[in-house]
């Protein structure tokens, strides 16, 4: 049975010293963390490897004794993932362990090529496993992060707003890959079914490419919008986003579009029965309101 | 293809999912950025890359996009190459015809494209795959 860490025990400050100094050296991205806190990240780890349960061997890192030191690693790895640390810049914290360990070995066995062998071999295979449970736990991280990320844009993209009594207009912002013009397309419905309104504008100002993947999302958006008795209105084309639909060869004929969204507001209301009058102080009405007719 | 310029500068993009389209975009929305392309143009050369490469990932399976800066004359333009492994396309001009899609599509990319930019050249093989090269000139 090996003896390593009943040695990493005995000699627990030359072991934590020799770790760090090693430490300072292999972390290349002191832009990202102090000294201090790499010592200090180091002492808490080395800690919970100096007092695992009596009984808790190196060789099986699968055993309960080893929990805690695996919670404090995906602790960290997800710490570094949020920080900007690539996989590699996270594992060589827990690699840069493995020369101590081995260097601790031959302090101890270097008498016998066999003990030192075993030893070694210990070493080798136990901070191979903290590694790629680091590296596990990184990837782990990096993708609840992207998840996370994915979902607030999805919310974000979507603020149907009200602008009049049964007018609701979709300011779009990004790229419309599928997923997000799914979630697009339910909301506005939605928020014309709510709101029992007549009129949805579609603002793609902030669309950066219309191409044909997105004209059909647009087209088949409107085309539900109609089977719920709601007219669409695109406005915010720009010109380069004109010319190039025409040279695409998208037809919008069908579609009801303006150049702004305040066009495409006014449009709207006319089309509800309103107009927008310039306020009049002798009969006191108030300023660009729209007023039915 | 037929050499219409020396080629001065490449890059090749992955195209393995639909988030490579965003970077084909990005990188192309760079490249003509950088070469002073009006906006027009700009937006033409990315709309047309954002189709070819949507194409070389649905249809051939994934690929590659390849950005050239090339060079003829006194003339700079850029050259987009996408070419994949896939199916290949067995009627090219069937393929060019405006609304022939054998998925869901529109079917204008691929004729979209064409118009988008100043050349346009298919090579295909049923069973060995396509690669598609365009330019556009300043
Ligand atoms: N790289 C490719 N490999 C194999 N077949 C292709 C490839 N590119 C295009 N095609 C074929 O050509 C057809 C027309 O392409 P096109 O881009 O015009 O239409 P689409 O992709 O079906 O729809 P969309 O209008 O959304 O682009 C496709 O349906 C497909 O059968
Ligand atoms: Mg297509």
């Amino acid at each position: 049975m090996s003896k390593l860490l009943s040695a990493i025990q005995q000699n627990r400050e030359w072991v934590l010293q020799d770790w760090v100094q090693r430490l300072r050296q292999a972390v290349r991205r002191r832009d990202l963390i102090s000294d201090r806190e790499l010592e200090s990240e180091a002492s808490e780890i080395f800690s919970v490897i100096d007092s695992v349960p009596a009984g808790t061997t190196l060789e099986d890192f699968g055993s309960a004794g080893w929990q805690p030191l695996k919670e404090m690693l995906a602790a960290l790895s997800i710490s570094r993932a949020t920080a900007g640390f690539t996989p590699s810049e996270t594992a060589i914290f827990v690699l840069s362990l493995k020369p101590t360990l081995f260097a601790l070995a031959r302090q101890n066995w270097s008498k016998d090529a066999n003990d030192l062998f075993v030893e070694v071999s210990v070493a080798n295979d136990f901070v191979d496993k903290l590694a790629l449970y680091t590296t596990d736990s990184y990837i782990h991280g990096r993708d609840q992060v992207i998840a996370r990320q994915q979902e607030e844009m999805l919310e974000l993209s979507t603020p149907v707003v009200t602008l009049w009594d049964g007018i609701v207009a979709l300011p779009l912002i990004g790229t419309l890959d599928s997923a997000r013009t799914q979630v697009v397309m339910e909301s506005l419905l939605q928020a014309i079914v709510q709101t029992n309104s007549r009129f949805a504008i579609i603002d793609i100002t902030g669309v950066p490419t219309v191409d044909t993947l997105v004209a059909q999302h647009l087209l088949k958006t409107i085309t539900a919008a109609r089977l719920m008795g709601a007219e669409c209105i695109i406005s915010g084309i720009r010109p380069q986003i004109a010319q190039t639909i025409v040279h695409l060869g998208i037809n919008l004929e069908d579609v009801i579009t303006k150049a702004k969204l305040s066009d495409a507001f006014r449009l709207a209301l006319e089309r509800s029965g309103r107009k927008v009058t310039r306020a009049d102080k002798a009969n006191g009405s108030v300023a660009a309101a729209p007023r039915g007719v | 293809m037929r050499t219409t310029g020396t080629v001065q500068k490449t890059e090749t993009v992955p195209i393995q999912s639909s988030s490579d389209v965003v970077v084909v975009r990005q990188r192309v929305r760079a490249w003509t950025t950088d070469m002073k392309f009006s906006l027009v143009e700009q937006t033409k050369i990315i709309t047309a890359a954002s189709e070819l490469g949507r194409n070389t990932l649905e249809h051939g399976g994934g690929g590659k996009m390849e950005l050239s800066l090339v060079v003829n004359g006194a003339r700079q333009g850029i050259q987009l190459c996408f070419s994949d492994q896939g199916p290949g396309i067995a009627d090219i001009a069937q393929a060019l015809k405006d609304g022939y899609s054998t998925g869901q599509g529109m079917g204008l990319g691929l004729s979209g494209s064409k118009r988008l930019m100043n050349e346009f050249e298919i090579d295909s093989k049923p069973g060995v795959g396509t690669s598609i090269t365009a330019i556009r000139w300043k």
